[in-house]
């Protein structure tokens, strides 16, 4: 063959895919494969997969791409960059490969039932779950003291708070939420939230395959942002962080995003002489996929838990870049029974597993999707029961109670 | 083949209901309006069948607010023909008034086959399909779940109570009430209705003046009450699973 794929004639789909694959920033160093397997053997999926991304280049250069898009097992990747962390060449097989072929999957129509429902109330509702967004800033009512809106507002504000969709409307993630808020007004820092006017980040949709659906979603926060002053912005979700912060600007929707646990650890001496002890207690921290390995934010969450008198930190086996995925990313949040019958394990019981194997007596979070997944899963691990999952959110708030 | 959806847009039960000052009708201002999920699995069908037979498909819908979405939506997944009724619906339209001003156009589009949602929650006057099928002088059959097309005859399976299921013959063209499509209606990503909406197009016709005779008069539109024999039990999740204990305990329940 002489001619480049993108020069051919009549291009294979393989070809096409191939060559967009070289959009993605350093895309073409797909080009190195060393086919090493590596990528395939850290997926925590990767032995049911019928193509995990090693296998999958190999088809690609084979030039037999169309077996890839009939297998349904591509959906078992929950977008965790733990391949794309440890491929001696560096490619972007999360970014890239896997979520383009998810892109092509559901093009095709080939996307499990359970996915499409939470793709259609995001295309809906601007949110996943399916919930009225009249409703997105109920979370707030249960407080006892207001949570400004910027339309109420009328004047800039100093922090923009993403709320994002788990915060707003998950029950249990409510809890965080309303923690995360109290920190905030402890500090006195000056912010308001967007209430009905924020949508979906939409990267778990994005790498979910949707494209379209994440670039409308953005388009409107993107609109949202540009209606008000604000210094900066805030999210506790590693998912709306990311978008904000990595894909947004390709958008051209370009604003200062911080995670909570970066914003608060900057100001952790103002909170310091607040924090009161909360008791002995063993705590060992969850890196969510999206603030470790994605965005290599390894410290300031460890740096608040370090802050909490009584708190001792464990690490678990798992720690930092090799973190273990709690199975809910890129649309495993709305995979559970798909990936439940393919696999029959769950990857948050796996993490439970690890957080008792270090006797730990709380398992602390940094992203809304962990709560209810992992409370879920140590319901069904040994030796589980006495484990706590708690936000970090919840954590400082429970030591600045202790003050009251 | 020519195969003719008709779709309609209801209040989306997502957001809370509320009655207008009238006290005769729902607040339009905060409804959401969202695609009767029957018509959508009428559309399914169609496209089913089109994918099977070759047939033409044709979505009708009256022409409100969020119409152009679901007409492009229902592009992408295959439909040729797109159109919708313009008219004066804000003072309220009934199934007997659609189904007239439809009677001329379904003549119109000569269709050999015409599927619909079997109902929609805010069918106040019976549901659209029978009357559609009595104005055309067309048979009707209802509860549908899957439908096989052969020389000029359609098999449609009718779904019964207590899960039995009848197959029946019937000479087309007919009208069908779709209780449920053959596979779940599917997803069609956004990118897809964005090339729709710029490839297709959707044609306006217009409904004239609606005449309303046949439907209800509504005197009272209210939210379901309280009624004296329930007991609410309100309070924290602790003190209501207490009086619920008490109350099991008061009645006997070891
Ligand atoms: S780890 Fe990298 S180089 Fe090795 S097979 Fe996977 S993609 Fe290829
Ligand atoms: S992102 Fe995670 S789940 Fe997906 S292929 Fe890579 S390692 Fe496997």
């Amino acid at each position: 063959m002489t001619a480049t794929a993108a020069q051919a004639p009549n291009p294979s789909i393989s070809d096409t895919f191939y060559t967009s694959l070289f959009e993605v920033d350093n895309g073409e160093r797909i080009r190195a494969c060393l086919q090493c397997g590596t990528c395939s053997g850290v997926c925590p999926f990767g032995y049911l997969m019928g193509f995990p991304p090693g296998r999958m280049i190999a088809y690609l250069r084979a030039d037999r791409f169309e077996n890839v898009l009939e297998s349904d097992t591509v959906w078992m990747c929950v977008s965790c960059y733990a391949c794309t962390a440890v491929c001696p060449k560096e490619i972007p097989l999360t970014p890239g490969l896997m979520t383009r072929a998810k892109e092509e999957l559901l093009l095709e129509g080939n996307v499990p039932t359970e996915l499409q429902d939470a793709l259609m109330n995001s295309q809906r509702y601007g949110n996943p779950l399916g919930e009225s967004p009249r409703k997105r800033a109920e979370w707030t009512k249960g407080l006892d003291f207001d949570i400004p809106t910027f339309r109420e507002a009328k004047r800039p504000v100093d922090v923009l708070w993403f709320v994002g969709d788990y915060p707003s409307y998950h029950p249990r993630v409510q809890l965080t939420t309303k923690a995360m808020a109290k920190i905030l007004r402890v500090l006195g820092v000056d912010f308001a939230i967007l209430g009905p006017e924020e949508n979906s980040d939409g990267d778990s949709q994005r790498l979910a395959g949707e494209r379209g659906l994440f670039e409308m979603l953005a388009e409107k926060n993107g609109k949202a942002f540009g209606k008000y002053e604000f210094n900066e912005i805030i999210t506790s979700d590693p998912h709306a962080y990311n978008a904000i912060k990595n894909e947004y600007p390709k958008l051209g929707i370009n604003f200062p995003v911080q995670h909570f646990t970066e914003f608060v650890a900057d100001r952790i001496d103002e909170l310091k002489p607040h924090l009161k002890d909360i008791g002995e207690r063993r705590v060992t921290y969850h890196d969510p996929c999206y603030l470790g390995r994605a965005n290599d934010i390894y410290d300031p969450p460890r740096k608040l838990l370090g802050a909490i008198p009584g708190v001792e930190l464990v690490e678990m086996t798992h720690n930092r870049t090799n973190s273990l995925c709690c199975g809910g990313g890129g649309g495993g949040m709305w995979l559970d029974g798909f990936q439940w019958e393919k696999a029959h394990v769950r990857l948050s019981e796996w993490r439970i597993q690890e957080a008792v194997n270090v006797d730990a007596d709380i398992l602390a979070v940094a992203c809304p999707y962990e709560p209810p997944r992992f409370e879920d899963a140590a319901k069904m691990v040994q030796g589980a029961g006495r484990l706590m999952v708690k936000d970090i959110a919840e954590l400082l708030a429970d030591s600045l109670k202790m003050e009251e | 083949m020519n195969i003719v959806v008709l779709a309609k847009l209801i209040p989306d039960l997502v957001e809370e209901l509320e009655i207008d000052d009238s006290g005769t009708a729902l607040d339009m201002t905060w409804l959401r309006l969202i695609i009767n999920e029957l018509d959508d699995h009428a559309i399914e069908e169609a496209i089913l069948l089109k994918e099977r037979t070759g047939a033409n498909v044709t979505v009708l819908a009256p022409d409100i607010e969020g119409v152009d979405d679901i007409l492009f939506t229902a592009a992408a997944k295959g439909a040729e023909r797109l159109i919708k009724i313009v008219g004066d619906y804000e003072s309220g339209v009934n199934n007997h008034a659609l189904a007239r001003v439809l009677t001329p156009v379904m003549k119109d589009l000569q269709p050999d086959l015409i599927l619909v949602g079997v109902e929609a929650h805010e069918d106040l006057d019976g549901s659209i399909g029978p009357l559609l099928a009595g104005y055309l002088d067309l048979p009707f059959i209802g509860y549908v779940a899957s439908i096989e097309l052969e020389d000029g005859k359609a098999t449609a399976t009718k779904e019964y109570p207590g899960g039995l299921s009848v197959e029946m013959e019937v000479t087309l063209p007919v009208v069908l009430g779709i209780q449920v499509a053959e596979e779940p209606p599917r997803y069609v990503a956004v990118s897809k209705v964005r090339q729709a909406m710029k490839t297709a197009e959707i044609e306006e016709l217009e409904a004239g003046d609606f005449d309303l005779a046949g439907g209800p008069t509504i005197d009272r539109m209210y939210q379901p009450e309280v009624s004296e024999g329930a007991t609410i039990i309100d309070g924290s999740l602790d003190d209501i699973a207490d009086s619920l204990i008490g109350i099991f305990k008061e009645l006997g329940v070891q």
